[in-house]
C-alpha cells in the first residue's frame, strides 16, 4: 500500500468461547481513506471491526489474540483504556441510536463527558456542519432526536462520533435501514469526512462498498467456520480484476 | 444450485450476437474479394447494400450490453466481458466498412477495360479471414493464448501490404503509368491491411477480458 497506514492488524484472531471467529488477519488500514469489509454473512467482518475499538471486550467469553498497532502501540496492551481509545476510534451503527434528548445534547454529550472546554454551541454547529445535517436542524437544536427521519438519525450520530474529534470511525452497515437517497446522502458524507478521518465500513452492499471505498477486503469462512481474509487491496482492482476466484465468485454474486 | 441464470442466459445471447457479426464480417470481406478478383459489380453492391446488417448488429449489441451494465452492475469478469463485446462490435462495425471500401474500388476499377493486377492482395484477405475465424473461436473459448497467437498472423498481412505497395509503384506507376488503377489498387490494399489491425485490437481485448491486463499487440 503506497498510502500512510494508522492500523496495522497482526495476526489478528478472536474467539467466542471456543468458537475461533476470526483466524489470523493481517493487514494494514491506510489513513485518511475508507476501507471496506465484505463478505457473506458470519464471514467474521464484524468482528473484525469490532476489534478494532474493542468492543469485543464488552461481550462475554471473548478472546482477542494477535495485535492491533494504533499510534505505536498494540490497543490491546493492558495499559490502554478501552474507554478512551474508543474516543478516538468511534463507530457508528446499524439502526440509528440517537440517544431520546435533544439535537444539540447528543452532540454534547460526548464532549461533557470528556470534559470539554471550548463553547458548546460552536461543537454542536461545527460537528453537524460536518455531517451534512446543519442546514436541516439549525432552527429546531432543542427538538427531540428520535423525531428526525431514519437518515437524518444517522447523520446525527455520525455527528456525534465527529464531535469528540475521532482519528477512525468505524461504521457498520451505516446506511442498510435507510431508504436510496439517505444512503446516498451518508455515501457523500463519507466520501467528505475521509478528508478529515479514517473510515472503516463493514457492509453487504457490494455496489456501495465500490462506490464509496478506496481499499476493499474481502472475507470468507472456512471449512471450521472461521472468518478469514481471502483478498484485500484497492477497491479499484478488486471490482476489476479479482486475484483470487473466491472473490470473483462472490462480488459477481455467484454464490453468498 | 447455479445462481445468475438470466444473467448468464443474457451473456450467452450476447456472445452468439457477437459471433453472428463476426460472421457477417466474413462474409462481407469474401464477398468483397469475389467482386474483386471477378470483377462482379453485382456482388460489389451487394456488399455495400448489406452493410447495414452489421451496422444493425453493432447497435443492437450495443444495447444489451448497456442494459447489462445499468441492470445487473457487472463486476470484475462480468464487466470485462461485457465491455470486450461493446468493444468487439466496434471493432467489427470498422471492418464492415471495409469491406464497402473494397467494393466501393471495385466498381471504380470497371471503368477501366484493362484487368487489374492483384498482387498479394487475395493472400492479404485469405490471411485475415483465417484470422477473424481463429479470433472468433479464441473469444468464445475465452483462450488468451490464442488470441496472442493469432495477432502474430497480422505481421504477416503488413509485410504483404508494403510488398503491394512497392509491386504497385513498380508495375503501375514507373511502368505503364496507369495512376488512376494505381491510387484505387493502393487503397484496397491499405483497407486489407486494416482488417488485420482491427482483428489485433480483439485479440487486445479478449487478453483484457480473460486476464484483466491491457496488452499492446499492434
Amino acid at each position: 500500500m503506497e498510502d500512510k497506514n494508522i492500523l496495522n492488524l497482526k495476526n489478528l484472531n478472536v474467539y467466542y468461547g471456543d468458537f475461533r471467529a476470526v483466524k489470523d488477519i493481517n493487514l494494514d488500514i491506510p489513513k485518511n481513506k475508507i476501507t471496506a469489509f465484505i463478505g457473506p454473512s458470519g464471514c467474521g467482518k464484524s468482528t473484525v471491526l469490532r476489534a478494532i475499538n474493542r468492543m469485543n471486550d464488552l461481550v462475554d467469553g471473548t478472546k482477542t489474540e494477535g495485535e492491533i498497532i494504533f499510534q505505536n502501540r498494540n490497543i490491546y496492551n493492558p495499559e490502554v483504556d478501552a474507554v478512551s481509545l474508543r474516543k478516538q476510534i468511534g463507530m457508528v451503527f446499524q439502526k440509528p441510536n440517537p440517544f431520546p434528548k435533544s439535537i444539540s445534547e447528543n452532540i454534547t454529550w460526548g464532549a461533557k463527558i470528556n470534559s470539554y472546554k471550548g463553547n458548546m454551541e460552536e461543537l454542536v454547529e461545527e460537528s453537524l456542519k460536518e455531517a451534512a445535517l446543519w442546514d436541516e436542524v439549525k432552527d429546531k437544536l432543542n427538538e427531540n432526536a428520535l423525531r428526525l427521519s431514519g437518515g437524518q438519525q444517522q447523520r446525527l450520530c455520525i455527528a456525534r462520533a465527529i464531535a469528540v474529534k475521532p482519528e477512525i470511525i468505524l461504521m457498520d452497515e451505516p446506511a442498510s435501514a435507510l431508504d436510496p437517497i439517505a444512503t446516498l446522502k451518508i455515501e457523500d458524507l463519507m466520501k467528505t469526512l475521509c478528508m478529515d478521518f479514517t473510515i472503516i465500513i463493514v457492509t453487504h452492499n457490494m455496489q456501495q462498498a465500490s462506490r464509496i471505498s478506496d481499499y476493499t477486503a474481502f472475507m470468507m469462512t472456512d471449512d471450521k467456520r472461521s472468518g478469514n481474509l481471502v483478498e484485500y487491496g484497492k477497491t479499484s482492482e478488486l471490482f476489476i480484476r479479482p486475484k483470487n476466484k473466491q472473490t470473483e465468485d462472490y462480488i459477481s454474486g455467484r454464490f453468498g | 444450485m447455479e445462481i445468475r441464470t438470466d444473467f448468464n442466459d443474457r451473456m450467452s445471447k450476447l456472445n452468439n450476437e457477437i459471433v453472428k457479426m463476426g460472421v457477417l464480417v466474413e462474409e462481407a470481406l469474401d464477398k468483397a474479394m469475389d467482386s474483386l478478383i471477378n470483377m462482379d459489380l453485382d456482388i460489389a453492391r451487394k456488399v455495400i447494400d448489406e452493410d447495414q446488417k452489421i451496422n444493425d448488429f453493432e447497435i443492437s449489441i450495443e444495447d444489451r450490453c448497456i442494459v447489462l451494465i445499468a441492470r445487473e452492475q457487472p463486476v470484475a469478469g462480468d464487466l470485462r466481458r461485457i465491455i470486450t463485446a461493446l468493444k468487439i462490435s466496434t471493432q467489427f462495425e470498422r471492418m464492415g466498412d471495409h469491406a464497402v471500401h473494397i467494393a466501393k474500388g471495385v466498381i471504380r476499377l470497371d471503368k477501366d477495360p484493362k484487368p487489374s493486377p492483384l498482387f498479394g492482395m487475395p493472400l492479404m484477405a485469405q490471411k485475415a479471414k483465417s484470422m477473424l475465424r481463429r479470433v472468433l473461436t479464441a473469444y468464445i473459448d475465452r483462450n488468451a493464448e490464442e488470441a496472442m497467437s493469432v495477432s502474430q498472423v497480422d505481421h504477416e498481412i503488413d509485410s504483404l501490404h508494403d510488398e503491394v505497395i512497392n509491386d504497385v509503384f513498380n508495375e503501375l506507376m514507373i511502368t505503364v503509368s496507369d495512376h488512376h488503377k494505381a491510387i484505387t489498387l493502393l487503397f484496397i490494399n491499405r483497407f486489407l491491411e486494416r482488417f488485420g489491425d482491427h482483428i489485433t485490437n480483439i485479440c487486445e481485448w479478449i487478453i483484457y477480458s480473460v486476464t484483466g491486463e491491457h496488452k499492446e499487440l499492434g
